[in-house]
């Protein structure tokens, strides 16, 4: 089954993604297909099983907390697509 | 044979008895490049000045008795792994212009082997595909049919090392990114173990599955590479502690008494005849090298394209969400709020696929639905683990097909996502329980290359590196180079 178009544009909101209106109706389509595809998951009985995050067991890694050299300033900068100054330039965030 | 043709083992007994200079490998192997890139399209971008100094710099180290084991090498890095003040684009308008500040380790750890950057890999953009057809340029051509799609992510990089347009190159494989276009390109392909090799400058498309690895001519040349790359990095948490071995050591052509199982499951109703045929004559060159074999069973193999397809995504929306047209790439000039210039930038930043994943992504992680799908894949992720450790106390590898048919045609899948997706069948598995894989080529159907996948359980590297080299010791399907390019 379809999603509706209105699931398919609240999770572009949510992700902060503008789709167009061809870009909505196809996705409607080809997500319910996809979805279709996880539902063989559910014949599997998962109950009191763990979930596995990382395939290799990892323990959280603590280093020294010692001051290194950053890169410089504006060879950081000079990748940002709009700058004032020091610092990165956006569009007005907080509207009147 | 033509000296682009060569593998690494052979450049390094030539370069070191000064019978060819780096410089010499080095043309010859951008003539190819000038000749045969119109066709295959392999690269993102091409870096002959900086090749042309890394070869005369090489050549002053041979003269001073340079022992470095890529010394003069001509490589080509994937397009996802930084390269310092070289533009590292991930096949996408997002990072059209991007030029890192640093080389990812992989890089770093290459470069002091001394080999020769030739250029940046074509790719899927962000990784994501299995055609090399998502990328935001052009699509790279397969040198054994240019009709033919390279496979993918990493299809720039096989694609040129099959054609000579470099002796090896790095990949990365998320679901079968190095495998699937090693098969379908006749070449080399290595997933090491997650964790054995840095991610740190590796581009993030599915942080638990990503590993970085090889593409070369053959066994010997991948077990040399892994060498310069492999090794604990403390800026990648999830790199494993601890030394690594010499895996050209392992290759000792000696396989007598090891296990191998051969999973059922691997050879079903959608495996092509031919692809069948070549795996059951690869069994038994293994099985006459002295090896035992022997049928298994891993049932929930079916399952696994599930879990990938809701991980990988997963992981993917939240790794891409960093692209907001504010601090590097692409920003969309057109907006009025800020909220707006992020909508619009990856509206007009990313191509058809990346959406898809991200939205898929969304979904699966989204209120009402993480239970459902993301939870329930990382459960079914435990399942399968254990199967794949249950296998490994009865054999030492698994050897299977690495794709269920040889390349098929550019455009033939293109706007089928799942029939797409479901090329990947058989590499998946073993991303998902992070254990170590190689792909060789083991055949031909109709001029086409097919690829025998050889899986160990974790950091068993040197164990599948020898098996594959025992095969290429008695067969010479590696050997072989596509004809009428150029």
């Amino acid at each position: 089954m379809p999603l509706t178009r209105e699931e398919v544009v609240n999770l572009a909101a949510i992700y902060h993604i503008q789709l167009s209106e061809e870009e909505v109706a196809r996705m409607q389509d080809e997500m319910a297909n996809i979805l279709e595809q996880f539902e063989s998951l559910s014949q599997l009985d998962t109950d009191g099983v763990e979930p596995t995050s990382h395939a290799v067991p990892l323990a959280t890694v603590m280093r020294k907390d010692e001051p290194v050299p950053s890169y410089p300033h504006d060879a950081v900068m000079g990748n940002a697509p709009d700058t004032e100054g020091e610092f990165f330039q956006v569009r007005t965030v907080l509207e009147d | 044979m033509e000296h682009y043709d060569i593998t690494i083992h052979e450049a390094r007994a030539l370069l070191g008895s000064r019978q060819i200079s780096a410089t010499e490998l080095t043309e010859s192997v951008l003539g190819r490049i000038n000749s045969v890139e119109p066709q295959v399209q392999a690269y993102v971008t091409l870096t002959e000045d900086v090749a042309r100094e890394a070869a005369a710099a090489a050549d002053q180290a041979l003269a001073a008795g340079a022992t470095a084991s890529l010394t003069g090498v001509p490589m080509q890095i994937k397009d996802v792994m930084s390269t310092k003040g070289i533009r590292t684009t991930c096949s996408s308008r997002m990072l059209e212009n991007f030029v890192p500040l640093y080389d990812a380790t992989v890089v770093e750890r290459l470069y002091a082997q001394g080999p020769v950057l030739m250029g940046k890999g074509n790719m899927d953009e962000f990784a994501m595909g299995s055609s090399t057809e998502n990328s935001a340029f052009h699509p790279t051509h397969n040198p054994w049919g240019l009709d033919r799609v390279p496979g993918g992510s990493s299809g720039g990089s096989a694609a040129a090392v099959a054609a000579g347009e470099c002796l090896f190159a790095l990949g990365s494989d998320t679901g079968g990114s190095i495998r699937q276009p090693a098969a379908l390109c006749g070449v080399t392909g290595l997933k090491p173990t997650y964790g054995l090799v840095s991610r740190f400058g590796l581009v993030a498309f599915a942080s638990s599955l990503d590993q970085i690895g090889p593409l070369t001519k053959d066994v010997e040349d991948s077990a040399l590479v892994l060498n310069a790359i492999a090794g604990h990095d403390p800026r990648d948490s999830t790199s494993i502690p601890g030394e690594r071995p010499d895996y050209t050591k392992a290759l000792t052509g000696d396989i007598k008494g090891l296990r191998l199982g051969i999973p059922k499951e691997y050879f079903g109703d959608d495996l092509d005849p031919a692809v069948d045929a070549a795996l059951r004559q690869g069994i038994k060159t293994l099985e006459d090298a002295g090896a035992t074999v022997e049928e298994c069973s891993l049932p929930l193999t079916s399952y696994a394209l599930a879990v990938y397809y809701i991980i990988a995504p997963s992981e993917c929306s939240t790794n891409l969400s960093r692209f907001d047209g504010v601090k590097y790439g692409f920003s969309a000039g057109d907006a009025a709020t800020a909220w707006e210039t992020q909508e619009r930038t990856r509206a007009l930043g990313f191509g058809p696929e990346v959406k898809r994943r991200i939205m898929l992504g969304t979904y699966a992680l989204s209120a009402g639905y993480y239970d459902a799908y993301y939870l329930k894949a990382l459960k079914v992720r435990t399942l399968i683990k254990q199967e794949f450790d249950e296998a490994f106390q009865r054999f030492d590898a698994l050897i299977t097909p690495t794709t269920p048919t040889t390349a098929f045609r550019i455009g033939e899948k293109a706007n089928d996502p799942v029939s797409m997706y479901k090329s990947d069948v058989l590499t998946i598995p073993v991303n998902i329980v992070g254990i170590p894989c190689i792909s060789v080529p083991c055949g031909f159907s109709e001029g086409l290359p097919i690829g025998m996948q050889v899986m160990g359980k974790a950091l068993s590297e040197e164990t599948i590196l020898n098996i594959a080299y025992t095969y290429q010791q008695a067969t010479d399907w590696h050997a072989k180079r596509p004809s009428g390019l150029g």
